[in-house]
């Protein structure tokens, strides 16, 4: 018996996710942002078919949509890697060394701010003050904070999450 | 009601909750229960005390002790000796501290005693959860007197008596604007609340959010009923969760004590408020940029006038202020104009609250009447420089602010004399610099900031900025000439005069700043392709000096890229190889007798 035909497809589930946050938002004013928003928090990312979708949805252009989400950085159009790497790079780290500890990052791992290394494991990010100053200078895993950083401990950091049997 | 005879305060601030506060309140919560204590003893979660730098910080009330970098194997510790037998555990105490007992430390030490707090009056004191603490600390009271006998123009007479002004950047008097708003007739207005606290190295907005929400929901409502407005929005960073989640919380429980609604403690008045997400851009700290951005569009700002008190949300009139403007309301309506107007200096009532970082001891946001000086602030409260390092200069106003060198550190701050100095009062981050730090890279640094978060919509900060981030750029790699900082300063004058919003106008202030105070080491970089701060990569080369050398080879070993050779048993000297040396730095740091420069 194929079960296939009961189970949604991915596409169905897209479909349903626009569908429902953009249902629950239509009486607000100004719903674009907070929708993208919550369909980026659900599904991680927004693919070119969510957007088409979205615009649909909310009967507005793509055109619109997209500019929406180039414009703002938090909003992403590809999937980022199983663990995000997010270098602060705030003033009180940046005087403190967070500029050593991006480029030793991305030395490491081969790759630019913003990419991802070939196996889908880490993406390299940096941002603008997390406000834990105190532990200038930080970075995050996937929210997790690593504080007063030297850079030594960035091979201790990505030793920690290669050996954490994590990547597959 | 249930009686405690000790409540232990943990700050749940985003620095504190970082090291692991949340998992010490789990494990004092569950040693109470195991020593059967939870009935007398109470554990608070707080908003920040200020002092991030010995975070998480704990505090036990009656006696006042504070802890200091607590970690959750201490607790058992803490539990045993504190709270059964009545001893202090003093190795949790803060090392530095002047009191040496660790009681009353928030009253006592040199840290807290000069602060004077009123925007940060609840933080660190009640549980940001509970909307019943904040009434208990007076929460809502300043509305239950604005509405029931206050008119909406006695309430603006208040604010512009007490002298108020914008927090969070342009030190506008908050009155004025009010006022202006409250003119206009229209049946639809909007009060605004800017949390999106930007400038890389401020966290104080996000501090109030995080200790004391019902501060920003109760002065918002106040604000609508003065300028007659139903509805308001905060419009919060995406990056502080945890600022957002208890906003959200202390609206959902003004909502449910009828403060929030149709109508409020039943005197008829309406107002209701939203929180709405930014997704990272910098320029949405514009105030016409913000709105843009909220009516769910690219957060592009729009030319002013007509100002945002005139037409701003679709076009409506509407209000905006920064949290830690509206953090000061409530406490003006309490305690009067004068009160407030009784502190500061001449043009800048009140009180400003610092978030200082970069080279110091004492890491953390401060609230300090104005008109302090920055040697109070950077010596006296911020416990001076690590290291026995030299105090360079302290930078204010973030990517728009510029610096203020260690010639004028005791300049009284306030919105006037920063401007004097060529910076700006900005939202309040202040970040200190020592002698190893570059100006020309911080120049860089924050020219960077700005290519990265201008719009694109005037073409002046687009490009402009991109090249004067390049000329910077060759400056720190020692191949400037002299004639590109003539080149700096035409495009800052260009760029100033030719750019609609504040994001491009104050771009160029880093670099007109550090020009004017350390053209020498602009000079320094350009024509002798030295950066005496030892900071810039390309200009520096680390050597082996022969005669300090003790030959014990930590150099060599640490070295990531084998750029280092020599030995002690056969006697031949360590040299540093400069083709192969990366630049690293680490046999700088690691030799035990400083016998390698830079």
């Amino acid at each position: 018996m194929n079960t296939n035909a009961n189970q949604p497809t991915k596409n169905d589930e897209k479909n349903f996710l626009v569908k429902e946050v953009v249902a629950r938002h239509q009486h607000s004013k100004g719903a674009l942002i907070p929708v993208l928003h919550e369909i980026q928090e659900r599904y991680g990312y927004l693919p070119v078919e969510i957007q088409e979708k979205v615009a649909k949805e909310m009967n507005i252009s793509q055109a619109e949509v997209f500019g929406v989400i180039s414009f703002y950085s938090h909003f992403a159009t590809k999937p980022a890697g199983k663990y995000r790497i997010s270098v602060c790079m705030g003033t009180a780290c940046y005087v403190k060394g967070a500029g050593s500890v991006l480029d030793k990052l991305k030395e490491k791992l081969h790759v630019k701010v913003g990419q991802t290394t070939e196996d889908g494991a880490f993406t390299l990010e940096e941002c603008r003050c997390l406000g834990c100053c105190g532990l200038a200078p930080v970075l995050t895993v996937n929210g997790k904070v690593y504080g007063r950083l030297t850079i030594e401990d960035v091979d201790t950091i990505l030793e920690s999450y290669k050996n954490d049997g994590g990547i597959a | 009601m249930q009686f405690f005879r000790s409540h232990i305060l943990v700050c749940g601030g985003t620095g504190c909750t970082s090291s692991d506060s949340a998992k010490i309140i789990e494990e004092l919560d569950k040693l109470l229960v195991d020593k059967k204590l939870d009935k007398e003893i109470k554990v608070v979660q707080t908003g920040c005390f200020g002092l991030c730098e010995q975070g998480p910080i704990m505090v036990v009330y009656p006696e006042g002790t504070m802890y200091c970098k607590v970690k959750v194997t201490d607790v058992a510790e803490f539990v045993e000796e504190h709270l059964i037998k009545g001893r202090i555990v003093t190795r949790l105490l803060e090392k530095s501290s002047d009191v040496k007992d660790g009681e009353y430390a928030i009253e006592k030490s040199s840290f807290f005693k000069k602060q004077l707090r009123i925007a940060l009056r609840n933080c660190g004191v009640i549980n940001p959860e509970l909307i019943d603490e904040y009434i208990a600390f007076d929460g809502y009271k300043a509305l239950i007197k604005a509405l029931t006998e206050m008119k909406p123009d006695e309430i603006i007479e208040t604010i512009k008596k007490s002298g108020l002004r914008g927090r969070g950047g342009g030190g506008y008097p908050t009155g004025s604007k009010w006022e202006f708003a409250a003119k206009q007739d229209n049946d639809q207005k909007y009060v605004c609340c800017n949390a999106d606290e930007g400038d890389p190295g401020a966290f104080m907005d996000r501090s109030v959010l995080e200790g004391d929400p019902h501060s920003i929901i109760e002065a918002m409502i106040i604000a609508g009923y003065a300028i007659g407005a139903n509805y308001g929005f905060v419009y919060v960073r995406a990056e502080y969760p945890i600022a957002v989640k208890r906003l959200q919380i202390a609206i959902e429980q003004a909502r449910e004590y009828g403060l929030l609604g149709d109508n409020i403690l039943g005197t008829g008045v309406k107002f209701d408020l939203e929180i709405r997400l930014g997704a990272g851009a910098f320029v949405c700290g514009e105030e016409t940029a913000l709105m843009t951005s909220i009516e769910g569009k690219r957060g592009e700002p729009r030319v002013r006038p007509p100002y945002p008190a005139e037409k701003g949300l679709w076009q409506k009139p509407t209000i905006l202020n920064n949290v830690e403007t509206l953090a000061n309301i409530p406490m003006i309506l309490l305690k009067g104009p004068e009160w407030f107007a009784s502190m500061g200096t001449e043009k800048s009532k009140g009180t400003k609250v610092f978030a200082i970082g970069g080279k110091i001891n004492n890491t953390g946001l401060v609230e300090i009447p104005m008109g302090t000086t920055l040697r109070e602030v950077i010596y006296d409260i911020g416990g001076g420089i690590p290291g026995g390092k030299k105090f360079k200069a302290a930078q204010t106003g973030g990517p728009s602010g510029g610096c203020i060198p260690a010639s004028h550190i005791d300049t009284p701050i306030d919105y006037e004399s920063l401007i004097e100095l060529g910076s700006m009062m900005g939202s309040g981050g202040l970040i200190v610099m020592d002698e190893d730090t570059c100006m020309v890279d911080i120049a860089k640094f924050f020219l960077e900031f700005t290519v990265d978060e201008s719009c694109g919509k005037c073409t002046p900060c687009r490009l402009g900025t991109r090249r004067m981030m390049e000329i910077l750029d060759k400056i720190t790699k020692g191949r400037g000439k002299m004639s590109d900082l003539d080149e700096l300063e035409t495009l800052a004058r260009d760029i100033k005069a030719a750019s609609l919003c504040a994001l491009g106008q104050t771009a160029p202030n880093p670099i007109l700043s550090t020009l004017r105070y350390f053209r020498d080491e602009y000079e320094a970089h350009i024509r002798d392709h030295r950066c005496p701060a030892g900071s810039c990569k390309s200009l520096l080369s680390y050597e082996v000096t022969e005669d300090k050398c003790i030959r014990c080879g930590l150099c060599a070993k640490n070295c990531p890229v084998n750029a280092i050779t020599g030995s002690k048993k056969d006697e031949i000297p360590f040299v540093v190889d400069q083709d192969i040396c990366i630049k690293c730095g680490v046999c700088y740091q690691k030799c035990p007798v400083d016998a390698i420069t830079k």
